[in-house]
């Protein structure tokens, strides 16, 4: 039986521990498990969140050459954790895109663990947060390239939108080599709302909470630049930006 | 058309305008020159709305409308442009996504049916042409990338667009190649010489006038209009500068 975690635990630092304990120590024993024979394609697209917590723990097992491919968007009112731990075979590719936006005084998180064994394999992980009110998005990716990881080009980048004082993103990029031949990449980056290009487009009769829309949405569209199903990447987005509609003019 | 009284306006506390006055009907191109630090791009951006720059007394009136109390997208709706010296780049939002945005919401404001993608298209491509600006250079993200020139045809483009009764255009000059000069002020002669438009040029140079004539030039000095006159007092500033000109 899983302990609980506390936020002395690395991978749980930023969390809300209790919404976890609302949750109970049987939601940490339930994995999804995702396995992908060698040469196969996988992709899963999700919606995650509600107005209750939730727990979503997903490891992924990418054979040979496999193509591992995960969106997710993080919506609800409540905490949401999005866990992911991927084992890639030699030449399999895991690709990543996650959302978070929302505001009230919820935790919403997407935790990564990918681990690189064997040669040639690829990620490539790309989270939008976009937060007001008193919430909370948080990024925790964890890499690991082992002995046998050469020619690894593994890549993660992070960007968050705070669009209020109060509002909080937290990055932890956790990289692990034990290769030497070896591409990691990682950025971060926290901000605000770019109000000169607010302006820009006001002076062209755009009202501010289309613009407001305009560049959240592109703000968020890089974390599902990857995902090719076009109609699945507007369900996404939607999904992302109701959020941003619902909170109307709560947020300037 | 535009009514300016006795404006004075600040931006963090200090006053760049102080009482500055002007008139200016349908029909007419003003142009407003001056040297550095004369409140020019000011004056643009009050009128355009821009936050952080606060009337602090005087008025400005609109088409018989106080414009202090419009929020600048319903300055657009109304009629007004507002070229930017520096037009700003917007990543992840395409040229023609945002300008169908724009112009469909100025016509909402005021009414009017949007515009289908294919209407709209097809008028975008027309501006583009007239400006010579490559219509690949509008699938991409509004002004990332661009040149300074590229920017500042865009802004035309995006004027042609929107089609307005009255530009404020803020050194569209600047940034440009003698080519792109004349392209440009012939995009502004196209687009907003007609009885029923109007437009401020703000400027440093005379150069944009050869192309665009000026019905008045006014040379505007420690935020106040200090004299008026007709193009040729364009060329004396061009032939004399600004302390001979302003001291005779």
């Amino acid at each position: 039986m899983t302990t609980m975690p506390t936020t002395r635990d690395e991978a749980w630092r930023y969390s809300d521990i209790a919404a976890v304990q609302k949750l109970g120590a049987a939601a940490l024993d339930q994995w999804e498990e995702i396995t992908l024979a060698a040469g196969e394609t996988k992709r899963q697209c999700m919606i995650v969140g509600d107005e209750a917590p939730e727990l979503h723990r997903i490891r992924i097992k990418a054979g040979e050459g496999a193509r591992a491919e995960l969106f997710v968007v993080i919506v609800g009112n409540d905490y949401a954790r999005v866990e992911v731990e991927t084992e890639l075979a030699t030449g399999a590719h895991f690709e990543f895109g996650g959302v978070t936006i929302g505001g009230g005084d919820a935790v919403r998180e997407f935790v990564t663990r990918t681990t690189h064994d064997l040669p040639e394999a690829t990620s490539n992980q790309v989270v939008r947060a976009v937060h007001w009110g008193e919430a909370t998005g948080n990024f925790l990716g964890a890499i690991n390239v082992g002995r046998g990881g050469q020619r690894t080009d593994a890549g993660q980048d992070f960007k968050a939108l705070v669009l209020e004082k109060g509002a909080t993103a937290n990055a932890k990029p956790e990289l692990e080599i034990f290769a030497d031949d070896v591409k990691c990449a990682h950025g971060a980056a926290i901000g605000q709302m770019d109000e000169m290009a607010r302006y820009y487009m006001a002076s062209r009769g755009i009202s501010p909470d289309l613009a407001k829309k305009l560049l959240v949405r592109a703000f968020i569209a890089d974390a599902l630049a990857a995902l090719e199903d076009e109609g699945e990447a507007e369900r996404l987005l939607e999904a992302a930006l109701d959020v941003l509609d619902d909170a109307g003019d709560r947020i300037a | 058309m535009l009514k300016i009284e006795n404006l004075h306006a600040e931006i963090d506390g200090k006053e760049i305008l102080k009482g500055l006055s002007l008139e200016v009907n349908a029909g007419e191109v003003h142009a407003i020159m001056g040297p550095n630090g004369a409140g020019k791009s000011t004056l643009a951006y009050v009128l355009g709305g821009r936050p952080g720059y606060e009337v602090t007394q005087g008025s400005v009136t609109f088409n018989g409308k106080d414009l202090m109390d419009l929020e600048p997208h319903e300055r657009a709706a109304a009629g007004m442009f507002l070229g930017f010296q520096y037009p700003v780049e917007i990543p992840g939002v395409s040229n023609v996504q945002f300008l169908r945005e724009a112009l469909n919401s100025q016509r909402k404001a005021r009414g009017e049916e949007p515009l289908t993608g294919g209407e709209f298209l097809k008028l975008a491509k027309e501006k583009a042409g007239l400006l010579k600006l490559d219509m690949e250079m509008l699938k991409r993200n509004v002004n990332v990338g661009f040149s300074g020139g590229e920017k500042k045809r865009n802004e035309m483009v995006q004027m042609g667009i929107l089609d307005p009764a009255f530009a404020v255009l803020d050194e569209t000059d600047s940034g440009l190649d003698i080519d792109a000069l004349k392209v440009v002020g012939e995009g502004i002669n196209a687009i907003m010489r007609k009885p029923d438009k109007a437009v401020l040029l703000i400027t440093h140079y005379q150069r944009l006038l050869d192309y665009v004539q000026p019905d008045f030039v006014h040379i505007l000095s420690a935020g106040r209009i200090v004299k008026t006159g007709g193009a040729d007092l364009a060329k004396k500033l061009e032939d004399e500068g600004y302390d001979e000109v302003m001291a005779a």
